[in-house]
């Protein structure tokens, strides 16, 4: 399979599904002229023209709400946010429109939009630039939320997202938009359905089930564990809402014990909502508490060391998986 | 009978049956089978009613929670609509709605929205969507006078101003945003100035003649769709009863209540209109009889419909399929 970075990928995907789709359309700040904050619609402009490229005021809510309108009467906006902290104006809109109206009208209006951007730190930002989103959003039925790792993923499932007939929150990583992973062919068409996590490691002592950004982080503890005679398996669940608790359940009753990580805050989100499903499923086969792993519970700080500490790290992922375990 | 006057005539029927449907249906909460919210459009039909003749059943409108008269005057049943206010399977959204939420694709109805001001962007969208296809239809949006201060209005009307979408916003002033007077809470006397800081057009006036609203409407859809962009127009109203249902409205005396009831009544108003351009008081009662056989029948239905389907709690979360 050929090479590509995640950001390009993500752009592939909305390339191949515009021109697909005369209905389908970006809009968002900077994501023509600008060429995208993060360069992830760099060129998109240049492609598509001003009608289906579309610079927006700084007016979360009102492009929000605008695409969810539009969606409405059958166009199939992608919406980018700069960064998913700037979701939140525009939360009314998300929760009070694009997740109810198909409900409250019986189902006479969908609302095929995709929201769109990066989630969680992106270094040294700060409180108001960091923070991860998924804890609201996952708690809110008429969504679906989706937070991909890899490029293969990022294409795949944002493909999935611009096809589906409801509102979808897709995640991004800022400090994943760089990384290369394998990508099929231009013309081998994939697209990943939501509510299937991906194994990403077998293993036989521990299952550690994942997220977003943790997951490449993951992969290179797994390495070293296994140095250390620890086998861990690695799940990325990939699509948070809807869940594949079936391939989380298989694996830790193979495994009997669980780490969940997470970037987002402790208190609650889809991490916890993880280790409720195992408690109730699995039940019988743990050998030890499930644990989570996570930011610590405080607004991100700017200075870098401070922000490596609160950001979960391989050393509190260590920690728990040897906890679990019962190494120490 | 002449074309104007046959106009005129439907109007007043639509003013009536909005009226009487919402009597009813106040009548239907006070003895519990509407529960929730019930915010009654009585005093205010003369709007939804003048801005619907001033538009095509293939234009779109989108209006706030207090919904019923925007859904009977674009043709919504009257049955499915009571049904819906008594949480019945027929309801015009199945029970899943209520009051607040009334949606009508058939007519082009976009809802009944109940987060004040969250439905201007979602209007600006809708009006996006005639630009991009380049369709000629036109989106009317009515909002409430207590709209004008949150964060929606504004961005709504900023997108709407920037791209000159065909959309009009008819900000429904009946005074008082709930309980508390306009100026309370705006220094403005006039909202419309508040069009020019996103280069919106504007018109404002009194709202109680049917005819005047339709004229005056016309003018902004015109406006839009021949490309001239959005419009806020401001219509001065009266709510003659409380906020809701639960509302006794005690913040206005019953003194400016009766002033507006006797001298700004829109049913009487165009009923006075008939009379005077010549018809029989015996045609106007004959049709107001059709009228009130109507709402019997819509409160009837209502009541012997069965229960929001158990069905339903499932089936509506998320649609299914996609565009693959």
């Amino acid at each position: 399979m050929r090479q590509l970075r995640y950001r390009d990928a993500l752009r592939e995907a909305m390339i191949e599904e515009m021109e697909r789709d005369d209905r389908v359309f970006l809009i968002g700040e900077e994501v023509g002229h600008y060429q995208g904050a993060y360069k992830v619609s760099q060129g998109l402009l240049e492609r598509f023209g001003e009608r289906r490229v579309v610079d927006a005021p700084i007016a979360e809510a009102g492009f929000a709400g605008l695409a969810v309108g539009a969606a409405m009467v059958g166009l199939r906006p992608i919406v980018e946010f700069m960064t998913w902290n700037f979701s939140l104006p525009a939360f009314d809109q998300i929760v009070n429109n694009a997740a109810k109206i198909h409900q409250m009208s019986a189902g006479q209006f969908r609302i095929p939009v995709v929201f769109r951007g990066p989630n969680a730190s992106a270094r040294q930002v700060a409180a108001q630039h960091s923070h991860a989103v998924e804890a609201f959003y996952c708690n809110v039925p008429g969504l679906y939320v989706v937070y991909p790792s890899t490029p293969r993923d990022a294409k795949g499932l944002l493909k999935t997202a611009i096809r589906d007939d409801n509102p979808v929150l897709f995640l991004e990583g800022e400090t994943l938009y760089g990384i290369q992973g394998d990508v099929p062919e231009v013309g081998q068409e994939e697209l990943i359905p939501f509510g299937s996590a991906n194994v990403v490691r077998e293993g036989r002592h521990v299952t550690v089930v994942s997220f977003g950004r943790p997951v490449p982080m993951l992969v290179k503890l797994a390495d070293q564990l296994e140095q250390e005679g620890i086998s861990m398996e690695l799940i990325d669940a990939r699509s948070l809402r809807p869940l594949d608790t079936a391939t989380i359940v298989a694996s830790v009753k193979k495994t009997n014990r669980c780490v969940v990580v997470h970037e987002h805050w402790p208190y609650g989100g889809p991490g916890a909502e993880i280790v409720d499903r195992i408690q109730r499923e699995a039940f019988d086969y743990l050998d030890a508490p499930v644990l989570r792993a996570s930011n610590l519970d405080v607004p991100m700080p700017y200075a870098l060391n401070l922000e490596n500490e609160v950001i979960v790290t391989p050393e509190r992922v260590r920690a728990a998986v040897r906890q679990v375990l019962y190494l120490d | 009978m002449s074309k104007v006057l046959d106009e005129l005539q439907t109007m007043y029927r639509t003013m009536y049956l909005i009226r009487r449907s919402e009597e009813e249906a106040a009548r239907a909460y006070s003895q519990g089978k509407v529960g929730g919210f019930l915010h009654l459009y009585i005093g205010q039909e003369a709007i939804a009613v003048g801005a619907e003749a001033a538009i095509e059943k293939t234009d779109y409108v989108i209006t706030t929670y207090r919904d019923h008269g925007v859904a009977l005057a674009r043709g919504s049943s009257p049955r499915a609509v009571m049904a819906e206010l008594f949480g019945k399977d027929t309801g015009l959204v199945r029970g899943l709605g209520g009051s607040m939420h009334l949606f009508d694709a058939e007519h082009r109805m976009l809802g009944g929205h109940a987060i004040v001001g969250g439905h201007l962007p979602l209007a600006a969208g809708v009006a996006f969507r005639a630009r991009y296809m380049k369709e000629s239809f036109v989106t009317l949006c009515f909002l409430g006078d207590g709209a004008t201060n949150i964060g929606g209005f504004h961005e709504g009307l900023s997108l709407a101003g920037l791209w000159k979408l065909p959309v009009v916003f008819i900000c429904e002033n009946n005074r008082y945003s709930m309980g508390t007077p306009l100026s309370r809470t705006t220094p403005l006397a006039d909202l419309t100035v508040k069009a020019a800081g996103y280069g919106l057009a504007a018109d404002r006036f009194e709202g109680n003649d049917v005819i005047v609203v339709r004229d005056r409407i016309k003018l902004a859809v015109e406006r839009a769709r021949s490309g001239g962009g959005a419009t806020l127009v401001e219509v001065l109203t009266y709510r003659f009863r409380g906020h809701s249902m639960s509302d006794p409205g005690k913040y206005r005396s019953a003194e400016e209540l009766e002033e507006y009831k006797r001298k700004a009544d829109p049913c009487a108003l165009a009923r006075n209109q008939l009379v005077a351009s010549g018809i029989a008081e015996e045609q106007i009662a004959a049709l107001e009889r059709e009228v009130e056989a109507q709402v019997a029948d819509s409160i009837q239905f209502a009541d012997e419909s069965a229960p929001a389907a158990r069905s339903s709690i499932d089936a509506f979360a998320y649609a299914s399929g996609s565009s693959v």
